[in-house]
């Protein structure tokens, strides 16, 4: 077996001060191999974007190592590219495409080839025809549409999304997650995904982590099967984890 | 294909209208006040006290035909751009250090809480004594009335600056100067911005104020010379004139050269409605 692009070994992170510890993520471990999609779930307090946080090297941990293949993540990196839940990551004063050619013009990739990669991804999130506009011209969704295919122009090793479609409405977060999987199958990119639905991470998870809150700890690890019945199945089960009473809907 | 796009900007007919209404509506205010102005200058009939509208103009007109206007006034802008210039680079420096320290952050933080509330033109008597009269003197106290209003929006701006944004750049590989560069200061610019239009406020008026209290402090003097000089020989249309030059320099480069940054800056990108 190859060895996992990502694993954690071990990482516990804490915050506060001496007196007053407080302990966000505490031993965990996993590993994630190319081309898979990882979801994270939890209740609100697991820890999981913490964890996010710091396999993108804003975050150092207290304890343990977060290795990247096989090398300690330090600090952040365009290897890693963070998808944020907030509209407000795109640069303001780069246009759409200017926006997603960046990474490329950083790494060092001349004018025309970045252009034309941007053109291209443009096209791939649907906002052909908006290249020239500016993000406050855009709807949430479509900043969120700009932001992945930033996030993609510059294949990373990892792509990490916390909480992406949290502050969408209902209809664009369900069109969102199907075009992510559509993204998925035309890159095969490695996905780590968080977030707080269990509808969200059933949907577009592999595998699914679940944490449990206060200290962020693993609960559960599943893999999410292909057939429909046995999805509906481990949905009910996420939910019976997750939620102390039935939910009664 | 994309979802419930924000209805874009209104444009056309319906935007033109309103752009022009105000434009309107602001000629209007300066006829009634021309009308005023000249009415009450014809009223109490004495050139020596208040001279007409007419009067003004025709002084200022005719001023601006001898080149003495026009001189006197690049007088004025030039000493302007030294102390401006010098007021933006210090405020850089401090504004960078702020940026990269703890240190710094509080030594900007304590130097505008004391110097922010001095007005620069108490200054003009130390000034004076250590630079002697002339142009070094009017550079310095307009340097001092820029920096801080510069270094203190400046500051207050990168700290404003959205936690995601920075993270964003950090996550694109940038760090330190890069970071500095190419995302905190783009981000920080409506703050920017609005510190170098206070400056800029302030530095006009400290000079014209010292160029009257320290008139001599340069060869051919600046307009604030001007105005004082005219007004020593009883010529007050001249006088007024040397005042209608200096409104109309703080409105050229407020409404115009501010404006135009505005414009394909800030507002632009969305940062400034």
């Amino acid at each position: 077996m190859l060895s996992p692009l990502l694993a954690l070994k071990e990482v516990s992170v804490h915050f506060g001060t001496a007196n007053r510890p407080v302990t966000a993520v505490e031993n965990v471990s996993f590993s994630l191999s190319e081309g898979e999609r990882l979801v994270l779930v939890g209740p609100s307090g697991c820890g999981k974007s913490t964890l996010l946080a710091t396999v993108g090297g804003f975050l150092r941990p207290s304890a343990g190592h977060v290795l990247l293949d096989g090398v300690p993540v330090r600090r952040p990196g365009p290897d890693r590219m963070m998808v944020f839940q907030e509209f407000d990551q795109l640069l303001p004063w780069k246009s759409v495409a200017a926006n997603i050619a960046y990474p490329l013009r950083l790494a060092g990739v001349t004018r025309e080839v970045a252009s034309a990669r941007a053109e291209a991804l443009i096209h791939q999130v649907g906002l052909t025809g908006f290249g020239d506009a500016f993000p406050h011209m855009l709807s949430g969704g479509m900043k969120m549409r700009v932001a992945i295919a930033r996030a993609l122009a510059a294949p990373p090793r990892l792509l990490l999304m916390d909480e992406p479609f949290a502050a969408l409405d209902a209809l664009t977060r369900r069109r969102m997650q199907e075009e992510l999987l559509r993204l998925w199958h035309e890159h095969v990119f490695t996905l780590l995904f968080v977030t707080h639905s269990i509808e969200e991470a059933v949907l577009l998870g592999s595998r699914i982590l679940v944490l449990s809150p206060h200290p962020g700890r693993v609960q559960a690890v599943l893999e999410v099967p292909e057939d429909r019945a046995a999805r509906a199945a481990l949905q009910a089960d996420l939910h019976r984890l997750l939620l102390p009473e039935p939910a009664d809907v | 294909m994309f979802d419930g796009a924000r209805p874009q900007p209104p444009a056309g007919p319906l935007a033109a209208e309103a752009a022009w209404k105000p434009t309107l509506r602001r000629a209007g205010v300066l006829l009634v006040l021309g009308l005023a102005w000249e009415g009450y200058g014809r009223w109490i009939d004495n050139d020596l006290v208040f001279p007409t509208l007419s009067a003004t103009l025709a002084a200022f007109w005719r001023l601006t035909i001898s080149g003495e206007l026009p001189a006197r006034a690049l007088a004025s802008l030039e000493v302007l751009a030294l102390g401006y210039g010098a007021g933006l680079a210090l405020a850089t420096l401090l504004v960078l250090l702020a940026v990269a320290s703890r240190f710094g952050s509080e030594l900007l933080a304590t130097l505008t809480a004391m110097f922010n509330p001095l007005p620069a033109i108490a200054l003009l008597p130390l000034a004076l004594l250590w630079f002697g009269l002339g142009t070094p003197s009017l550079v310095f106290v307009i340097t001092h009335s820029v920096l801080w209003a510069v270094a203190l929006n400046a500051h207050a701006g990168v700290q404003a600056i959205p936690p995601t944004l920075r993270r964003v750049g950090e996550n694109l590989g940038l760090r330190g100067w890069r970071l500095t560069l190419r995302i905190l200061l783009p981000a920080a610019l409506p703050a920017v911005i609005a510190g170098l239009k206070i400056g800029w406020a302030f530095a006009w008026r400290t000079l014209i104020a010292a160029e009257l209290v320290f008139g001599t402090t340069s060869r051919s003097g600046g307009l604030g010379w001007f105005i004082f000089e005219r007004r020593n020989n009883l010529q007050i249309d001249e006088v007024f004139a040397g005042l209608l030059a200096v409104i109309a320099i703080g409105l050229v480069v407020e409404g115009v050269v501010f404006r135009t940054i505005e414009a394909r800056t800030i507002r632009r990108w969305g940062l400034q409605r």
